[in-house]
């Protein structure tokens, strides 16, 4: 297989993940769309690392996985503590931050 | 072989990612991405990462996932739907969005002329995206952006542990307020006793204000 493919297959898979960032209210889920976009980089960098034969993409693409999973945590506790404040946990109820 | 188990595996990836986005259901969101996080893994595997494939599988559809699952079995099924939906022009106009930068990356990629990813990639040296290799370039080359990655992950966990903490009589918002998630909250101004250790274990008496 051509690495044209897995780049292909990469950018359908983020735009999947956008479509679905600006479409769902529910925080968890955006968070979940947000993964996707993280994962079609990562795709995309492990891609070029084969493509060049250099293992310099794969340690991005790992650095990549650890902020993922840092804004994970930092999100769903943002989300547990919208949720214990009775606040209602819906993206566009929660217009405050946005000036 | 090689093309059929590419193609299952994108199939796979893209049904997980059409159903993370499209299920009511936050719950079966998640397991949609399980179900995309193991075909991506595979097509690491593909792209010769192994070690990233087992860590696909291992951080994301182990650890995270397990978060997710109970953050939505916390929160999820009492998310109040309070308004109305977006209209369909707006999910429409989300979807328009997601399909212009669609094309737009496939110019990018496809109009780039660049020779090589016509090709099936660089000869395959053994060894390559073997764990031995990851660990090698961690600790020489890349040593610096290892040791902020640690950082950054500790720097997370606290934060989340501070933003989640409980915290007794806040919760009903001040003076008939509505309910606000405020600075205050985050420095540690909350009443005598509420938010540590002792309090989650019942053994503190919260003095109301």
């Amino acid at each position: 297989m051509s690495i044209a493919w897995y780049l292909a297959l990469s950018a359908l898979i983020f735009g999947l993940g956008a479509a679905g960032v600006l479409v769902r209210r529910n925080p968890i889920v955006i968070l979940l769309c947000l993964e996707l976009m993280l994962n079609a980089a990562n795709l995309a960098l492990i891609g070029f690392s084969r493509m060049w034969g250099n293992g310099d993409g794969q340690i991005f693409a790992l650095i990549v996985v650890v902020v993922a999973a840092c804004e994970v945590t930092v999100g769903l506790g943002i989300i547990v503590a919208m949720h214990r404040r009775r606040l209602p946990v819906d993206v566009d109820e929660m217009r405050e931050l946005s000036g | 072989m090689s093309t059929l188990v590419f193609f299952i595996a994108a199939i796979g990836a893209l049904t997980g990612a059409i159903g993370v986005i499209a299920l009511k259901n936050p719950y079966y969101s998640v397991l949609a991405l399980v179900g995309h996080m193991i075909s991506l893994a595979a097509l690491f595997l593909l792209l010769r990462a192994e070690f990233l494939a087992a860590a696909q599988v291992i951080i994301y559809a182990g650890a995270v996932i397990v978060l997710y699952v109970f953050v939505v079995s916390y929160v999820g099924e009492s998310a109040p739907t309070v308004g109305q939906n977006p209209g369909r022009m707006a999910a429409l106009g989300a979807f328009a969005c997601g399909a212009a930068l669609v094309v737009e990356l496939f110019i990018a990629v496809l109009g780039s002329g660049l020779q090589a990813i016509s090709h099936d990639g660089a000869p395959y040296v053994a060894g390559f995206g073997t764990p031995a290799q990851i660990g090698t370039l961690l600790l020489t080359r890349f040593l610096a952006p290892f040791e902020i990655a640690s950082y950054l992950l500790l720097v997370a966990a606290i934060g989340a542990v501070t933003l989640a903490r409980r915290r007794r009589g806040l919760e009903t918002g001040i003076e008939g307020r509505p309910p606000t998630l405020e600075l205050a909250d985050l420095l540690g101004l909350r009443p005598q006793g509420t938010g540590t250790m002792h309090e989650a274990g019942g053994a503190v008496e919260v003095v109301e204000p």
